[in-house]
């Protein structure tokens, strides 16, 4: 596991806000232009291929769950 | 067009004449003299083998097709005596430019250092190629280069293959031990051993056109996301000689090719991307781009080299030189199993590896086609992302995808011996030979890949400094640096480029990548990773 999943910021809110604020006035399409940039950028920054692999796993792990859930509501 | 001879007749062989012996019998038998079965044939003539190659026109096709030829494919070019031909002919370039919209978001180097006898690519049109490979062929009686004989039909046995051979006067049959179809992305010998050709189409269209003009632009190459003169979609401009520029344009999924294909059609857009209309067409062509390989390169005695096992789209240039690398990755492997010197499983080498090859290659222009022509909205949102961090970002200019030029492929092969040393660089096993300056003598000046080339292209060993002397297995030549009999490394790059110390050495197979590498060379770890190499354990 090189993704590290434990909490690494001091404030975890602060990040989340920070990340929040910066959609806040945008449209659906600019926020979807924006998020695509922020992807690209933090990719980046982490450098590792392994990670990123690791956290798009994780992230594509919540489709699937999506999509359970709503098979189980049907 | 300005070219060297092109049209070939047909000349009926004695081969035709036997009806009551019984078909002749060859060894080797390449069908489709296109620059891939033409090089093949000279390689293996060069190597002692008598080689029939078939080709179904009478003449080298028309239109540029292929223009960009990459360094490893003028090296071995070098070796089948045509490269000094090719380099002269062709426009030399290294630069390749990017710009989105107006403004240019970076610049490129493919070889941007000294010591090299070869430059990183030439643009040079496939039909002065085919005409230059073509008189080549003609110095070389073992080759006998047969027009307008098209293979119809294909018969296995269990150790040879029988062919049957249309010619403008009727049919006759040969039979050969080995048959090379290098018949193209069309391969009529891909068909006849029932194997399929599986891939990707995408669905954009690319519109190809080649002018000539007389213009100031650099020999560079030059590519454009979303142009003014194009909006929206991608463009890109190439020199070829005689003035003449290669031009191609995106065009949309649902363009008409009949209508888009018309010479008026054209010359508007044309003339939108240059600023005037000061140019003759030279040849026009509209493409659907395809990625694709046969599963298996060899089947029974019919082994596949070049777009008949594998098709690539253009951006990279990776067709016709990874065609030219199976050439020279085949020939030698099929001149020693039909020496007897290697058994035939030697041959399964080339297929594991070349197949490697095509996988990368597939992988790398798919990329580049799908980074310009994105599938889905959310695909040309993160392009446009790219595009846009471009303009302020390291990172972001690397991720652009305008093309990933031709690289020679690194295998992970059987036939390599894994490093048993540390290194902190050089060519590993498995990677292609690099070339550097050196010298026999003060004031000359050569190049490495010019001595591995005057040793025949055989087995090499590759050794640096005043190494303790090795007695070398049969066959294998001797090619020192430094020392005192060795050649001079003047500015010091061909240790450099090997990570040499005192006594490293690198045992080079014939196409001239490394097999095997040692800081401490014995005879045995030699005869070893050689017998290794060629297929004998």
């Amino acid at each position: 596991m090189a993704l590290s999943t434990s909490s690494n910021f001091v404030r975890p809110d602060d990040a989340f806000r920070a990340i929040v604020e910066a959609h806040r006035g945008l449209t659906e399409e600019q926020s979807a232009d924006f998020d695509a940039a922020l992807v690209l950028i933090l990719a980046n920054h982490i450098g590792d291929i392994d990670v990123l692999r690791e956290a798009i796993g994780l992230a594509r792990r919540r489709m699937i769950d999506g999509q359970q859930q709503q098979q189980q509501q049907q | 067009m300005a070219q060297a001879k092109s049209q070939f007749g047909y000349r009926r062989h004695p081969d035709q004449d036997r009806s009551a012996q019984g078909p002749a019998a060859h060894p080797v038998v390449i069908v489709g003299a296109g620059p891939v079965g033409l090089s093949l044939a000279i390689d293996l003539a060069q190597r002692g083998q008598r080689v029939v190659l078939l080709d179904d026109a009478d003449r080298i096709g028309e239109g540029s097709r292929a223009i960009c030829f990459s360094k490893r494919s003028l090296e071995y070019w070098d070796r089948l005596g045509v490269g000094d031909r090719m380099v002269e002919k062709g426009v030399v370039w290294s630069v390749g430019r990017i710009f989105h919209g107006e403004s240019q978001l970076y610049q490129f180097n493919l070889l941007p250092e000294d010591g090299h006898k070869r430059p990183a690519f030439i643009n040079l049109q496939q039909y002065y190629a085919e005409a230059y490979l073509v008189d080549r062929v003609s110095d070389l009686p073992d080759i006998d280069l047969r027009w307008r004989n098209k293979v119809t039909a294909l018969e296995q046995r269990n150790d040879s293959a029988l062919l049957t051979i249309e010619t403008p006067e009727g049919a006759y049959r040969l039979n050969a031990q080995y048959v090379i179809a290098c018949d193209g992305a069309r391969s009529s010998l891909r068909q006849m051993v029932g194997a399929e050709f599986a891939g990707q189409v995408f669905e954009d269209q690319f519109l190809i056109a080649d002018v000539k003009m007389t213009a100031e632009f650099p020999t560079e190459r030059w590519f454009w996301f979303d142009p003014p003169f194009h909006a929206g979609r991608s463009a890109l401009l190439h020199r070829q000689p005689d003035d003449v520029w290669r031009i191609d344009l995106q065009l949309n999924r649902y363009a008409d090719p009949v209508v888009e294909r018309k010479p008026e059609n054209v010359r508007p857009r044309i003339a939108r991307m240059l600023g005037h209309d000061k140019f003759e067409f030279e040849w026009i062509s509209l493409y659907k781009f395809q990625c694709r390989r046969m599963d298996r390169f060899i089947h029974g005695r019919v082994i596949f080299a070049g777009d008949s096992a594998h098709q690539v789209s253009p951006f990279g240039a990776r067709g016709a030189n990874s065609g030219l690398e199976d050439a020279e990755n085949l020939s030698w492997k099929l001149d020693r199993v039909l020496r007897g010197k290697s058994p035939a499983s030697l041959l399964e080498s080339y297929h594991i590896e070349r197949s490697m090859a095509a996988d990368e290659n597939i992988r790398e222009s798919t990329r580049s086609t799908d980074f310009m022509a994105p599938n889905s909205h959310q695909e040309a949102r993160l392009r446009k992302a790219v595009l846009s961090l471009a303009k302020e970002t390291e990172f972001g200019k690397r991720m652009v995808n305008g093309g990933r030029l031709s690289v020679p492929c690194s295998y992970d092969s059987p036939l390599s011996s894994r490093d048993a040393d540390a290194w902190s660089g050089g060519p590993p096993p498995g990677c292609s030979m690099l070339d550097a300056p050196v010298a026999a003598r003060e004031g000359e000046q050569a190049y490495l890949t010019d001595v591995f080339r005057q040793g025949g292209t055989h087995f090499a060993l590759l050794s640096f400094g005043n190494g303790a002397p090795i007695e070398l297995p049969d066959g294998v030549k001797d090619i020192r640096i430094g020392g005192e009999a060795g050649l001079a490394d003047p500015a010091g790059l061909a240790a450099k480029r090997y990570d040499a110390q005192p006594a490293t050495a690198y045992l080079l197979r014939p196409d001239g990548y490394v097999a095997a590498r040692f800081r401490h060379p014995t005879g045995a770890m030699i005869a070893a990773a050689l017998s290794r190499a060629q297929g004998l354990n």
